[in-house]
């Protein structure tokens, strides 16, 4: 900053200061540093409060009663661990659970296997490598409402153009290739989209590890002749695994609580096939009322979520220790 | 200077008057909350006279079907002050009524000598009734409504297709008066070419979501025998949602539904069945009478194409069919509550009503639907009344929505994604809605 405008700001802060009622300077003047610091950070403390932990601690105060939000005149009663004891023992929620596990598993590996292949490809710089990083990018980029709708159209038996690409490579007839309809196919249904949506995500944060690794260890290993195969599983695979690790939790996270694709898609049908812990948490909260029973449900499912990833920070940490 | 003061402080004034009239007319505004759908277009029109006589606004707030409970059980179980008059599915009565959402509407009909005896008894009992058969109203019948079917009636005129029918079935092709003979028809009928297109025999209700499964797949089970309890001992379900007959029925809807439906129709409702009917894929279609009208004028498959029938009769000549449709309530959380009973007193009115049912609204009043032309005003309205005199109704208790769920459930497992048998299917019915009934402290 120029001499004449740090002139123009002190004279301004001066008249400000002159301006401000002397019982409001008083109190200001005695505020310290931190004080300062903590009147600043205040509102986003109280918000956080308000909208996130506030919540929180109602909600596992609800998961020991019988409140159903549907009944506002109903006397609210506590019932101990009864709708954990209900949960744990319910036979839908395990295989609700199960469903999770199985569209998870599935998920992560093909994302992070196609992820870490295209961002190896994108990684060679070949001619015309920006433009295929932003086409491979474009489907992230997209609602997932709008994923889920056009895909809800394309696994059409009669109009769509996935039933027909199918029938055209396999010969069996489109209208017999029920994508949502059938039991077998329709968890595969959605683990092909998430995968088309989030394969680009996954091959970004693998790019940035590959990018990272610097050039001179590669030419190292070209002067003590290790082959292509071997500085793949000395340096770019173990340089890369943090990343890849992160993009892993990144997307467990996300697919665990995976709610909107599914419910565009399946609706958690056909029957229960496709009825992943949050569609049954859904049901349970905002069809059914039970309240109390869903929060239960959901702290734990938090629980969970929390305490794998924090096993899997751990691990983590370790690995890039190393 | 002076006539300038006198035109800014006239031109003040009028602004703040018109404000000011604006806002108390905006005061005055009722705002009636429904789904989206074409009757509550008809209702618009209609209301746009309850206007012109009181000088009182309407506004509406309408919700696409799927989102229609959630969005306005969540209004209501807020106390929300967003609808002045609603008009509420027939399954919320029960539990809008013991939550104190609705308006007791017992004093204001006796006032207004408003007799529930003026309208069709199975929607006074459907809509406005709780508890059921007890003379306490909490909503006035606005929207008859039921399952029924629709046809095409040109392709089963088309003589090729009669010759052909006789000879494998030895009946004539005509509106089906059994679930056997639709069976049959929906079989006839699938995958079979028609002036060069592969249609399907029948679309029937197979939506997972909300509640569609389970209004169609009772519409089989009704009249195959199902009863929801014990007629002498209420909540006794065992050996009745469970019984031979109601697992023959499930088994039918079923087989219905593997045989004869349109490729992917795996989670079909209202909305998906208009289109397959619309578009012509389908010979016989399953549906709510709301949306007989919308067909009636459709150019590709209306006027003459089309015909109606009744929910068929089951096996031991029962016949019932699923009861839909609205009664409407004044919300207890409304400033505006008098002027909402006034548009009740004016909906009730005969020639409203009358009204109602010309711009396609389905009319509830005796004077409407037993007037002498009543069933020639519409190729559909003797389909209608036929279909009024059978009904029967889920559940509406409090709990309605988590029975709801169950069966839904249930009904999908079994009937869609083939899970085990429709005797399981019912027996797992009768454990959860028992478990619904003893977390209610009935059983």
């Amino acid at each position: 900053m120029t001499e004449a405008g740090l002139t123009m700001l002190n004279r301004t802060a001066d008249s400000v200061a002159r301006a401000t009622p002397e019982p409001l300077a008083r109190k200001v003047r005695g505020i310290s540093d931190k004080g300062l610091a903590w009147l600043f950070i205040s509102p986003t403390i109280l918000l956080l409060l308000a909208v996130n932990i506030f919540p929180l601690f109602w909600a596992i105060y609800l998961s020991f009663t019988n409140y159903r939000a549907n009944r506002p005149n109903e006397v609210v009663r506590n019932v101990g661990l009864a709708n954990y004891k209900r949960i744990l023992g319910d036979q839908d929620i395990w295989i609700a659970m199960q469903t999770t596990a199985h569209f998870v598993f599935w998920t992560i590996l093909l994302q992070t296997l196609i992820g870490f292949i295209l961002a190896w490809l994108i990684d060679r710089k070949f001619r015309g490598h920006a433009f295929w990083t932003t086409i491979i990018l474009v489907p992230m980029m997209l609602s997932p409402a709008v994923v889920g709708n056009f895909w809800r159209f394309l696994y059409e038996p009669q109009i769509g153009l996935f039933a027909y690409a199918i029938s055209f490579a396999t010969g069996i007839p489109a209208t017999q290739i029920g994508m949502l309809s059938n039991v077998s196919l329709a968890p595969w249904s959605i683990v092909i989209v998430d995968t088309w949506m989030w394969t680009p995500y996954v091959m970004l944060i693998c790019l940035a590890g590959l990018r990272s690794i610097p050039e001179y260890i590669y030419e190292a290993a070209e002067v003590d002749r290790a082959s292509n195969w071997r500085q793949f599983w000395s340096i770019t695979l173990p340089m890369a695994l943090p990343f890849i690790m992160l993009a892993v939790l990144f997307r467990g996270i996300e697919n665990f609580k995976m709610f909107d694709m599914v419910n565009l898609l399946t609706g958690g049908g056909p029957g229960s096939t496709t009825e992943v812990a949050s569609i049954t948490l859904k049901r349970q909260a905002f069809e059914s009322w039970r309240t109390g029973y869903s929060s239960a449900f959901a702290i734990i499912l938090f629980v969970a979520v929390f305490g794998l990833a924090n096993i899997y920070v751990k691990a983590l940490n370790k690995v890039k220790q190393r | 200077m002076k006539s300038t003061l006198k035109l800014t402080l006239g031109l003040t004034s009028a602004m703040f008057a018109s404000t000011a009239v604006s806002n108390v007319a905006q005061a005055e505004d009722l705002t009636l909350c429904w789904a989206a759908w074409d009757p509550a277009n008809a209702l618009v029109e209609l209301s746009k006279d309850f206007t012109k006589e009181t000088g009182i606004g309407m506004k509406f707030e309408f919700v696409p079907w799927t989102n229609y409970a959630d969005r306005f059980l969540n209004e209501l179980n807020s106390k929300g002050k967003l609808c002045d008059l609603i008009i509420g599915d027939s399954q919320w009565i029960g539990g809008s009524a013991e939550n104190g959402h609705y308006v007791k509407l017992n004093d204001f009909f006796d006032k207004e000598k408003i007799s529930m005896d003026d309208f069709v008894p199975a929607t006074v009992v459907g809509y406005s009734e709780w508890p059921k058969n007890s003379p306490n109203y909490w909503a006035l019948p606005a929207m008859g409504d039921v399952v029924g079917w629709t046809y095409r009636k040109d392709w089963f005129s088309k003589p090729e297709l009669q010759k052909e029918f006789k000879e494998k079935y030895g009946w004539d092709l005509a509106a089906p008066t059994t679930f056997d003979q639709l069976k049959q028809i929906a079989e006839f009928f699938q995958k079979r070419e028609i002036d060069g297109k592969t249609v399907y025999g029948a679309s029937i209700y197979t939506e997972r979501g909300s509640e569609g499964i389970t209004m169609g797949a009772m519409d089989g089970l009704y009249s195959f025998g199902f009863k929801y309890e014990n007629p002498d001992k209420p909540y006794e379900m065992d050996g009745f949602v469970n019984s031979e007959k109601s697992v023959k029925g499930l088994e039918f809807y079923k087989a219905l539904y593997d045989c004869c439906t349109p490729p992917g129709a795996s989670n079909s409702y209202m909305g998906e069945g208009v289109d397959a009917f619309k578009s012509g894929q389908v010979a016989m279609h399953m549906n709510f009478a709301f949306t007989w009208p919308g067909l009636q004028k459709d150019e590709n498959v209306g006027g003459d194409k089309i015909g109606y029938f009744a929910n068929p009769k089951g096996p031991d000549g029962d016949q019932f069919a699923q009861l839909g449709g609205q009664g409407i309530s004044v919300v207890s959380y409304s400033d505006k509550q008098e002027a909402a009973l006034k548009y009740i007193k004016w909906f009730a009115n005969k020639d409203v009503q009358a009204k109602w049912w010309s711009l396609g609204g389905f009319s509830c009043l005796n004077a409407v639907v037993k007037d002498p032309g009543f069933p020639a005003s519409q190729p559909y309205a003797q389909t209608f009344l036929d279909s009024m005199a059978i009904v029967k109704d889920f559940w509406a208790e409090p709990s309605y929505a988590p029975l709801l769920q169950a069966s839904q459930k249930r009904f999908h497992d079994y009937v869609v994604a083939g899970q085990g048998s429709a005797k399981d299917a019912l027996d797992g019915l009768v454990k959860d809605w028992t478990e619904v009934f003893q977390d209610d402290g009935k059983m």
